[in-house]
């Protein structure tokens, strides 16, 4: 039997003002808890709230970014409830009107690029954090989450795997670091997700969905939701209906588990805040916020495709993050003989494995974009081989140092002299009748064995495409 | 006791006469030998209110006093004042100590303006009476088997007795105007957003308005030229040029266009009030205004409209008062939603409890377009009536409640009632404009009659001119109940 599966992802991005989005208290993350809760944060009888400009400002960017509708008219409303670590009893959020509408992501999975239509994002406070542990039979209450500024992002429901929705919330993460309205950090909850889950058979209406609240890794929205959508295969093929859900997803069992039904759901009584007037964006200043967003992530894999020659594939892995992308640039850019192609290849081959198997990111790398140019230069001038490059690499990221001077140091200068090179390929064919016998009969692979050879006697040093000529020559004469 | 004015302390205490010690302990003693039995003040604490004294003394004497510096004014125990136990009226905040000022109360402070005590007031400024404050219903100074009217009640009797030359109160749905009527003061509701609600304890967001209660709208205008002004802290308060809301005060009224509602003068009316309102109508016309009947066909809708959306916003700002961080908790609870159950079934009195009900019902999904968004539209229809009837005049007159104080517990068991005493003064909020009451008459009984004047949006000063040379023209304002 055929199941498709249906996703959409509702995803909170902390913002990353300095202060609250309702008050002057500070965002910064793990301070003494309860030292960051104001009066309005704790929510005393008669103060109120005040909405933070930066707020408003990083949706708007969010918006423009994503070829959003900008509601120039948007509202605040309550969101009713009884919690303890929410201490007014309702959240302030936007409901009907929220700033933006629409707008969409590209992503890429595999070499197939698909577009996510976004539903809306919307300004929203966060609430406190109950702490249950520690308190024994009781629960401690920290504040100091009480009124971060959260752009709350909801898509369609337009992923149809888990592979899918984990490349449409790293495109996110990517982006929303990219114009700096969220840091991403999973860890410190700045980007959570909220997983809408649902299977049916091909060309039949969309199923009752079930939502994973809560995941905060990557890692952990590809488990939940696999497990997700086998767990609801199984009930359906089973006979049983699918009701419609909040669940969690617990790590350690890799299972998702019910938190409440729908029946249990909050009527949540949403109603224009009172306390706040709705807010009118400016046209001038859209303006100016549009003209200074930075160079977006899908704008520059065009160029790069257009201008560079670059695959999708490469273009896209090179934006990943905007610090990798002018971290490329920077290479490609200092290069003295253009060829974005070289600067790609190292960028996304030795120099991302590396900081991969070291768990950095392009910031943490030990190698500065201008001395990787200068390797490749030697690669360019013929100083270098490809391989003699990699070792140089390899000095460069574990020791430091000069390229010239290592490669000085180490003799891993190639080859240049023609005649040193000649004799050893004249040994070689001496030592390797057979080789020869069997490349003049016809076999392509036995030039390949030849020249493997040379390169192993000249332990490296020689430059394989004189080496391919050279012995091209020799063996034609 | 013939009272003195705010403008007559200030005389005195500018002519050296009196000290603010000397004025706040005169007052302090009325307070103690006349609260036991008006239960005006929830909390009196002379200590605070004589070292601030002492301080509005030090200022005057270092020459850096203001127009009302050592002025004594009492203050609606709706205001959060630090270090004062704020309450609400109600058993829900009955350990509150506030940690900081509200901006009202920084104003004054900042005029160096002593607090006598925190005034009673029905709870969460839900009543019309002072009949639902946890600490015991206020009573009129009049006729102590009557009611001061409300939520203000506390502040209209303290001055009404002499208690306090002056107090502040909030106006939701006429709790300035309507006790102001029924203890013979005067009492003025700000257009929305001149007076910061920052720090006054919410009970329906988009109506709350603080004002002053004194004995005359000359003192009116000094205290809210203390009150007004603009407070980044609350983003309904607007921005707007300081004004000095007593520079009209001595126009002569000759050309002035005094709108009469129709709606205001029919059934449901008083006769006794009818009358007086109609020599008021006379007094002016001899002063030089000229009548024109208007009318605010919507007004009738306005009670209704009020008690969907006023009950809606109070159903939410009242979540707070869960028993978790302060206030009042039950001493036992099997869990949290037990916690939340039995702190707010305990903690809050019946029309408190009804209200939120109400405000949660016409909230719920399936019945928000249906009541909620009708009201809204409802509101705008009202405004509407104004707007079009200040094409015809410059103030609108009418009574600020249909009947004088009516007994305690009369209307206690029959809330629909209770809600008509607003009748008059409710439409004013649901518009957002300024509306004051002044004295205007005594009934049969000796009690006395509140006449309502209602301006266009910013009116202020022109009313309280209106209403100041009315006031010198006429002497109902002087008049104080007897015992006091």
């Amino acid at each position: 039997m055929q199941w498709e599966t249906v996703i959409g992802l509702e995803v909170h991005t902390q913002l990353t003002t300095k202060s609250k989005i309702f008050s002057g208290a500070s965002t910064a993350f793990g301070a003494e808890p309860n030292s960051q809760a104001c009066q309005v944060d704790i929510a005393l009888p008669g103060v109120l709230p005040v909405l933070n400009k930066g707020a408003v400002e990083r949706a708007i960017k969010f918006g423009l970014a994503v070829g959003a509708k900008l509601n120039r008219v948007n509202v605040f409303a309550r969101k009713n409830y009884f919690y303890p670590d929410l201490p007014k009893g309702y959240q302030i959020s936007q409901f009907e009107l929220p700033i933006v509408e629409g707008g969409s992501l590209t992503i890429q999975v595999g070499d197939q690029e698909k577009v996510v239509r976004l539903t809306r994002a919307h300004l929203e406070e966060d609430a406190g954090k109950s702490l249950h542990e520690d308190f024994h039979g009781m629960t401690g209450i920290d504040l100091n989450r009480a009124g971060t500024p959260l752009l709350e992002i909801v898509s369609e429901p337009d992923m149809c795997s888990a592979a899918e929705a984990v490349a449409y919330a790293k495109a996110l993460h990517s982006l929303v670091t990219w114009i700096g309205t969220c840091d991403g950090n999973m860890q410190e909850g700045s980007f959570r997700c909220d997983a809408n889950v649902s299977v049916r058979r091909p060309g039949e209406p969309l199923g009752t969905r079930r939502e994973i609240k809560n995941l905060n890794s990557f890692r952990f929205l590809e488990q939940a939701i696999n497990y997700e959508v086998r767990w609801q295969i199984e009930q359906i093929e089973d006979g049983h209906k699918i009701q419609q859900a909040t669940v969690l997803f617990d790590p350690d069992s890799g299972e998702t588990r019910m938190m409440r039904t729908k029946e249990d759901a909050h009527d949540y009584r949403y109603f224009p805040d009172p306390d706040l007037l709705p807010v009118k964006l400016d046209e001038d200043w859209i303006e100016a916020i549009r003209a200074g967003l930075p160079e977006l992530p899908q704008a520059r894999q065009l160029r790069y495709q257009a201008e560079f020659g670059l695959s999708a594939y490469d273009a896209a892995a090179l934006t990943g993050t905007r610090a990798l992308s002018d971290y490329f640039e920077a290479v490609a850019a200092a290069l003295a003989k253009a060829d974005p192609k070289l600067a790609a290849n190292w960028v996304m081959g030795e120099l991302s494995a590396a900081l991969n198997k070291a768990e950095l990111d392009i910031a943490g790398s030990p190698i500065p974009a201008a001395k990787l140019a200068t390797l490749l230069g030697r690669i360019q001038d013929g100083t270098l081989s490809g391989k003699l490059a990699r070792q140089v690499f390899e000095v460069m990221w574990t020791e430091g140092g000069e390229v010239d001077a290592i490669i000085e140091a180490r003799g891993l200068k190639q080859m240049s002299d023609s005649g040193e090179v000649e004799r050893i390929i004249d040994e070689v064919l001496a030592a390797n009748p057979k080789s020869v016998e069997e490349f003049r009969s016809g076999k392509d692979k036995a030039f390949n064995a030849l020249v493997g050879q040379v390169m192993k006697a000249t332990r490296g040093k020689a430059n394989p495409a004189q080496v391919n000529d050279l012995l091209k020559a020799k063996l034609a004469g | 006791m013939s009272q003195q004015t705010i403008k007559q302390l200030a005389d005195l205490l500018v002519g050296g006469k009196t000290s603010s010690v000397e004025l706040c302990q005169d007052y302090l003693a009325r307070i103690a030998t006349h609260n036991p039995n008006l239960n005006a003040f929830i909390s009196v604490d002379a200590e605070r209110t004589l070292a601030e004294a002492r301080a509005a003394d030090a200022a005057r004497a270092a020459g850096q006093a203001g127009p009302l510096t050592g002025v004594p004014i009492a203050h609606k125990d709706i205001f959060c004042a630090e270090g004062w136990l704020t309450t609400c009226g109600s058993k829900m905040l009955y350990n509150f100590v506030s940690p900081y000022d509200a901006h009202v109360i920084s104003r004054f402070k900042a005029a160096g303006m002593p607090t006598l005590g925190k005034t009673n007031m029905d709870e969460f400024a839900m009543g019309s009476s002072n009949e639902t404050s946890y600490y015991g219903p206020v009573k009129n100074p009049w006729d102590s088997a009557r009611v001061p009217g409300g939520s203000s009640g506390g502040s209209a009797a303290c001055v009404a007795a002499g208690l306090a030359p002056a107090a502040t109160g909030t106006d939701t749905g006429g709790s300035i105007r309507q006790p102001a009527a029924l203890c013979g003061i005067t009492g003025l509701k700000p257009t929305y957003g001149v007076v910061s609600r920052y720090g006054m304890i919410a009970f329906a967001s988009s109506l709350d308005q603080a004002g002053p209660m004194a004995q005359s709208a000359e003192d009116c205008a000094l205290l809210l030229n203390v009150m007004a002004g603009f407070d980044g802290r609350d983003s309904t308060s607007l921005e707007r040029e300081k004004e000095d809301y007593g520079r009209d005060l001595a126009k002569p009224l000759n050309g002035l266009r005094i709108g009469l509602p129709k709606e205001f003068f029919g059934a449901g009316l008083s006769g006794d009030t009818a009358q007086a309102v109609q020599a008021a109508i006379d007094e002016f016309r001899k002063l030089g205004a000229t009548t024109v009947e208007v009318s605010l066909p919507n007004s009738g809708l306005s009670v209704a409209a009020y008690y969907v959306i006023a009950p809606a916003e109070a159903s939410s700002n009242l979540s707070r008062f869960d028993g978790v961080r302060y206030g009042y908790r039950t001493p036992d609870y099997a869990d949290l939603t037990d916690l939340y159950e039995k702190s707010r079934a305990e903690g809050f009195g019946a029309e408190v409890k009804r209200r939120i009900m109400i405000g949660t019902y016409v909230l719920s999904h399936g019945y928000y377009d249906a009541y909620y968004i009708q009201a809204q539209k409802l509101r705008r229809l009202i405004a509407n009536d104004f707007a079009e009837a200040y094409k015809a005049c410059d103030v609108i007159l009418g009574p600020t409640a249909p009947t004088t104080a009516f007994k305690l517990g009369e209307k206690a068991d029959d809330p629909v009632q209770m809600y008509l005493s607003d009748i008059y003064t409710i439409a004013v909020n649901l518009a957002g404009l300024p509306g004051m009451s002044l004295p205007c008459g005594f009934d049969g009984q000796g009690l006395p009659i509140g006449l309502q004047l209602i301006g266009d949006y910013f009116s202020e000063a022109r009313m309280l001119n209106v209403a100041h040379q009315y006031q010198l023209a006429t002497d109902w304002h002087q008049r104080t109940p007897g015992g006091f």
